[in-house]
């Protein structure tokens, strides 16, 4: 069953998941804060909006599948999944421990709702296109939706995962990729310029969509097109975001990429969250 | 030694994963444009709906296969040993080993077997690579019958497997009626003076060995170590135990195959003397696949001369 929120349940919704963000990685003193809260609102739309998941079910066959190609941010998919029910909140404690089901990057053999290990860059894609080829094959109804950081479009194998999709026709992928505009050691446009990524992914077979990826309207808007277009084509959200998003301190800064807050920068960081709201 | 048939270990992949493809439609092939040379042919015209072809782009053909298996296909990755030990190797670790899923590696050209393709397409790396991955079984079929049988094997096998085939014709040792179980040693020769240890294309030259000390009163345990991950380290310790004197012998560099694997047995226990021969870690040439094999002393009669030497 989907959930039916309406937008302003769902922004509630994602300062939630933020705030079980830096609250996971304030506790592990570890982790990647800035792009886990940049796809917060995509990550929101997909488990509360756009996806049909069972908690009690991980593995159920009919389920959308999501994929994390961007594994470094997985503290916002473990907030979700929390939240979802998939396992106790308690465990986002556990987060980067020994023996936690949250490892640093997400296993599927872990923990419950992962459907893909991932946390080596360019891979997620092509996986996400292993499964979608899979539901066309198997006749089934599911979407998978699949995360991309920009950065991470420097990967060879996330254009030749593109090839594949546009080939086998794959309308039942929702790629979204996270355009915060910083890597890890830089900019993008210093590091590795993206140039248009939207007519990139168009050349190779893609439905484009170009929104405010950190508003939360246009996200569910952009999904529900995404998802109605069934023309044979694979889709891909173009969202701008902002690195950090929600957390003044950390917005716009290359710093906040691996890091992790400290007593007083947690404290603010939950204050601000606090007065968002709705 | 008289061989009848000859036939590349490639062909039996290729008529075996047609028969496995009928019983279960679960069972895809993936190729990355080197079917034709890889022998999935047959399999692509009569099974259509289960094969895929993903272009030459060995990465994404991992993460694909990798992605349909989560979905409980049991999808067969195919392409040359070269390129799916190392173009995809990260790929494979990642997204196949590590989450221990149901991808199929049947690789082709192993070893110095793509001789004419000189170096770049010759495979001298690839069982070691795969053998440090945690999860991962390595296999090599000595002949068509065994390709046949351990392919199937390999279907019905909980995990990610490599198999690698010769793309030149081997003869055939096996009778078709022969059993073949994952990590379990065939012993084809009886004998307690010196053991070869032997896998892929190199079993043929085992036997010939051992029938040559045969004429010379020698009597050679002959092994097949068609899978060397995980080993047979039982079959390993009685040869160690009861010869003394083991040869390893195999179309792979002499580093991290099967040689390295039987002298990790043999250091642990503190006893037995290994003799390892194989591509001599230096990289191939153009040039004829026995001539290869050759430059590198990988011939019956480097064999015979060292399990001389080795018993004195």
């Amino acid at each position: 069953m989907k959930d039916n929120l309406t937008i302003a349940e769902l922004k509630n919704k994602c300062v939630d998941l933020k705030k079980n963000v830096i609250s996971m990685i304030y506790k592990a003193q570890s982790g990647h804060p800035g792009g886990s809260l940049s796809v917060a609102d995509f990550m929101t739309a997909c488990y509360w909006h756009a996806m049909d998941v069972d908690p009690q079910n991980p593995r159920w066959e009919d389920r959308d599948r999501f994929v994390l190609s961007k594994g470094h941010v997985c503290p916002a998919q473990y907030a979700a999944l929390a939240m979802k029910g998939f396992f106790p909140m308690e465990v986002l404690d556990t987060l980067r421990k020994e023996g936690s089901p949250l490892q640093g990057h997400p296993s599927m053999t872990k923990c419950p709702g992962i459907d893909i290990s991932t946390g080596s860059l360019g891979q997620g894609l092509a996986c996400a296109v292993g499964m979608a080829i899979a539901g066309k094959m198997d006749k089934k109804n599911y979407n998978v939706f699949c995360a991309l950081g920009d950065g991470e479009t420097n990967e060879g194998e996330i254009w030749e995962a593109c090839g594949t999709a546009h080939k086998y026709g794959l309308d039942n992928l929702i790629v979204f990729v996270d355009w915060n505009n910083l890597q890890l050691d830089g900019t993008c446009d210093e590091i590795m310029p993206l140039l248009d990524l939207a007519k990139k992914f168009q050349a190779f077979g893609f439905e484009t969509f170009e929104i405010n990826g950190n508003d939360m309207a246009e996200v569910v808007d952009a999904l529900d097109k995404a998802m109605a277009s069934k023309n044979g084509l694979p889709k891909c959200i173009i969202g701008k975001t902002v690195k950090g998003n929600g957390v003044s301190y950390m917005e716009n800064q290359v710093g906040w990429h691996g890091v992790a807050p400290n007593d007083e920068q947690y404290r603010q960081a939950m204050d601000e969250l606090d007065r968002q709201y709705v | 030694m008289k061989f009848e048939k000859m036939i590349a270990t490639r062909d039996g992949f290729g008529e075996e994963i047609v028969a496995l493809g009928k019983e279960n439609p679960n069972i895809l092939v993936v190729d990355a444009d080197i079917g034709k040379s890889c022998k999935t042919g047959a399999f692509r015209k009569e099974l259509p709906d289960q094969y895929l072809n993903v272009g030459i782009a060995e990465q994404n053909c991992a993460g694909v296969a990798a992605g349909l298996a989560t979905c409980g296909k049991i999808p067969f990755v195919v392409t040359y040993a070269a390129f799916g030990s190392m173009r995809m190797c990260e790929m494979i670790r990642q997204e196949a080993a590590y989450p221990n899923l149901n991808v199929k590696l049947a690789c082709s050209h192993g070893g110095v077997t793509p001789a004419n393709d000189g170096a770049s397409h010759q495979a001298i790396e690839d069982m070691g690579i795969y053998r440090t991955i945690p999860n991962m079984t390595v296999i090599m079929p000595a002949d068509a019958v065994a390709a046949r049988k351990l392919v199937r094997a390999a279907a019905e096998h909980d995990g990610p497997v490599y198999l690698r085939f010769t793309r030149d014709k081997v003869p055939v040792i096996y009778g078709d009626d022969e059993t073949f179980e994952i990590g379990k040693a065939k012993l084809l020769g009886e004998g307690n003076d010196v053991a070869i240890l032997a896998n892929g294309d190199t079993v043929r030259l085992a036997l010939e060995a051992a029938e040559q000390l045969a004429a010379d009163g020698i009597k050679a345990r002959v092994l097949d170590f068609h899978t060397i991950k995980p080993l047979d380290v039982e079959a390993v310790t009685a040869a160690i135990e009861e010869t003394g004197k083991l040869i390893t012998v195999e179309d792979h560099n002499i580093l991290n195959g099967l040689g390295s694997a039987v002298c990790e047995v043999a250091a642990e226990l503190g006893k037995g003397k290994v003799k390892r021969i194989g591509i001599q870690d230096q990289f191939g040439q153009s040039a004829p696949y026995e001539r290869l094999l050759a430059i590198n002393g990988v011939t019956v009669e480097n064999i015979v001369e060292q399990a001389k030497a080795l018993i004195g």
